[in-house]
This record gives C-alpha cells, structure tokens and sequence, in this order.
C-alpha cells in the first residue's frame, strides 16, 4: 500500500468522511458538551485516545474474535479504555471531569467508537486502524472545537473559558472576551435549542462543502449568475 | 413520598426531558422517528429495558460494587461502574430478546428490529449513571427511569408529527434531509423550555 492511500486514511476523517457532520455519528456528545470550545477539545481529545487504543486492539484481535459475539466483545474493549481515561482525567483534570460529568463514561456508547470498530478496524490491519482512529479522533474534536466555539462567543460572550483547567499554566480564570460585557449575550445559544440549531447549520455548511460542483474554469458571465439568483 | 415520586416522574417527563434538554438519545431520535409507529414501538422498548436496567444495576452498585460505608476505601470498587452497568444492559437486552422470541412472539415482531440498537442508546447509561449520581433511592431511581422512558415516548411521538410537516417543506439544497430537521428539533426544543419551573409550582416541592 502507498503513502498516498495512508495519508488519505488519515485525512478522511477531517472532512470527507467527518464523523459528525458527514457519517452522523456520536450526536449526543456534540450537542451536549459543546457550551464552552475548552469542553469540545477536553471531549474531543478523550474520545480521540480510547478510539485510537480500542481500533487497535480490536483490529489486532480481529481473527479472533468470534463473529457472533462481537459486539459484545468490541463493548468490552471500548468500556475498558473508558475506565481509563475516566480515572485519568479525575486525577489530573478534576475542572474537565465535573465539565463533562456524565458524558465522560457514555464515550463507551460513543457510536463513532463502535461504528469504526465494526466497520473499519475489524476488516482492516493495525496500522491503518490506528491512522484512522486518529483521523476520526482529529475530525471530531475539530468540530466539536468549532461548534463549541460558535455557541461559546454567542452564547456568553467568551472564547475558551476554562482552558486553564487543561493547561494549569494559564490559570483557572483564563477567558478570551469576544463580545464586551456591556452588550447582553445570546443566552439561548448556551442552552438546548441552540445547540441543534447550530449543529443543524454546521451540518448544511459541511454538505455544502463537500457536494458543491466544483469551480469550472470559464468564469461565468456576471449577468447569468445574478440572473440566476434572481 | 408520593408527592416527591410524582414530582421526580413529571420532571423526568417535560422538564429535564432526556432528548430535549439532556441530549442524550440523540441517535434514535433522528434516525426512527420518521415513522409514528416506528417511533413508538422504539420509545416503549426504550422505557423497557431502562426500567430493567435501573432495577438491576441499582442493586449490583450499592450491594456489590460500593457497599454503605466503604466508599474511599480499598473496597470501593465504583471505578467498574462504566464497564459493569454497558454488560448488563448487553445481557439484559439479549435476554430479553430471547425471552419475547419465544414467548411473546407478537411483541417481538413489532420491537424485533429495535432491541439490538437499545445497547447502544445513551438514554439507557445515562439514566443508570445519573440515578446514582442523584442519590435516589431504589424506589426513586425505578421511577425516574420510568419517567425518562415515557418522557423519550412524548418527544419522539411529538416529534414524528414535526418531521412530517418539516419533509414537505422546500429547503436550500445542502439543508435537505438532517439539516433541517436539526432545526425543526431546536424549536421543539425551545417549546420544552417553556416548562422550566412547572413542576415545582404544581407539587410545591
């Protein structure tokens, strides 16, 4: 196999393949941690470590596996990496934890985890398991950054509030201000309806990114366009 | 007593309804509720198998897994909760399963294509992990999991009617299909909100 289709294995997951906007997987997560951009990358990033560890073990034992009790075995396999990060980031990133609160065990019903185990890692080899798990790993916590960052500005005025509790060195009060203090925020973008509405808008955005038609070289005479629109 | 279980299984219902507020369900509740029976016979499943789960993992947690008086020490074993409470439930519904195939053929056939995807329902987790997170007792906890599976049934069956009308609309091209009915779900959402505070007012709790 060439470099190229490796690499191609690695950079499905960002757009073309999101598995987000595009596969529709691990919804719950998305709209639910997404108040802040700092809770998208805390999420992101522990769901990206227990998807690379759970496709590589779960490739590399894929022979042996019987086929009718997979999916219980691939539950097995994902609940045990979930234990682990759980007690990592109770132990390291206490902030992060009460963040995410009950979101943080539910990554072992994450069906972006399961969906790649049964439909990638258990037909393919080690090393390609792992690139994806990383690429389906960056693509989910790249939007869940951008959609957490969206509703965070709109919705209280700020840009990456509680980072500090991922990089103590900034402190615990760490917060960009976007929108001054003196103009209200938009508080519903921080609650429930906000979220799918975003979410919904992001989704259009991704569909059109990856099925417009593409440029053609003749620049269209300006009439025709606006006529167009007209 | 009473009043405090009717006031937990109405909150469960319209206030801190589990699809709507919570996120949680995300899942199936775009992918069946296109259809209104679909969406209820996946909804009564649902409230099913989170009451069996409740009933069986409240007890193994308390009883076996942190019993009274040893939290913190060497015998506090809560760290096995995640991996614990996701076999249970695996189990529960393929016994389940197995238990309506052969008894209650009637029934299986109209929830057969459902059961195996109630694993994989966060509802299902979420409402076990939260119930011990709330320190409910057994009685409570049976309730509130009763309560967030009828509150799962009104949202997708209110929900199923929004679809129909959200299809027929005509939308810009790269909104056709999940876009928009993301957005359709953000206003039935906002009219949940309206609830907020309804339940206090009424049981006075």
């Amino acid at each position: 196999m060439s470099n190229n289709s490796k690499l191609k294995i690695l950079t499905n997951g960002i757009l073309a393949e999101n598995p987000v906007l595009r596969l529709v997987l691990g919804t719950c997560p998305t709209l639910a941690v997404t108040t802040m951009a700092s809770n998208g990358i805390g999420m992101g990033l522990a769901a990206t470590f227990v998807l690379l560890c759970s496709n590589i073990v779960i490739s590399a034992l894929r022979k042996i596996i019987p086929d009718q009790v997979r999916i219980p075995c691939y539950i097995t396999v994902i609940a045990g990496f979930v234990s682990v990060v759980q007690m990592i980031v109770k132990a390291y990133v206490p902030t992060l934890d009460k963040a995410l609160g009950v979101y943080l065990p539910l990554i072992v019903v994450n069906c972006i985890i399961l969906g790649r185990a049964e439909m990638f890692a258990s037909k393919n080899g080690v090393v390609d398991s792992a690139l994806d798990g990383i690429g389906m790993g960056i693509g989910f916590t790249i939007t869940l950054t951008i959609m957490g960052t969206i509703r965070e500005i709109l919705g209280s005025g700020t840009w990456m509030a509680g980072l500090g509790g991922l990089i103590p060195s900034l402190g615990s009060d760490f917060a960009i201000r976007v929108i001054p203090e003196s103009i209200d925020s938009f508080s519903i973008m921080t609650s429930a309806p906000g979220g799918f509405f975003v979410f919904g808008i992001m989704m259009a955005g991704a569909t059109w990114l990856t099925t417009r038609p593409k440029k053609e070289k003749t620049v269209q005479p300006a009439e025709a366009a606006e006529g167009g629109n007209a | 007593m009473a009043l405090k279980l009717a006031s937990i299984f109405f909150t469960m219902i319209l206030v801190d309804n589990y699809v709507l507020s919570k996120f949680l369900g995300i899942c199936p509740f775009l992918g069946v509720s296109k259809k209104l029976d679909s969406a209820v016979g996946m909804s009564l499943a649902v409230t099913f198998v989170m009451v069996m789960a409740t009933a069986a993992t409240w007890p193994i947690y308390r009883l076996l897994l942190v019993p009274a008086g040893m939290e913190g020490t060497d015998r506090d074993m809560g760290y096995l909760q995640t991996i614990v409470f996701i076999l249970i439930i695996a189990i529960l519904v393929q016994l389940l399963e197995n238990f309506l195939k052969k008894f209650i053929p009637a029934l299986y056939k109209a929830l057969g294509v459902y059961l195996p995807l109630i694993t994989t329902n966060c509802t299902i987790l979420g409402v076990t992990i939260l119930n011990l997170d709330n320190g409910y007792n057994f009685v409570e906890s049976i309730v509130c999991a009763a309560g967030a599976g009828i509150g799962f049934l009104v949202a997708m069956v209110l929900f199923s009617g929004v679809r129909r009308k959200v299809e027929q609309a005509v939308t810009p091209v790269c909104f056709k299909g999940l876009p928009i009915t993301l957005v359709a779900a953000a206003m039935t959402s906002l009219s949940f909100m309206g609830f907020g505070g309804i339940v206090e007012a009424i049981f006075r709790v």
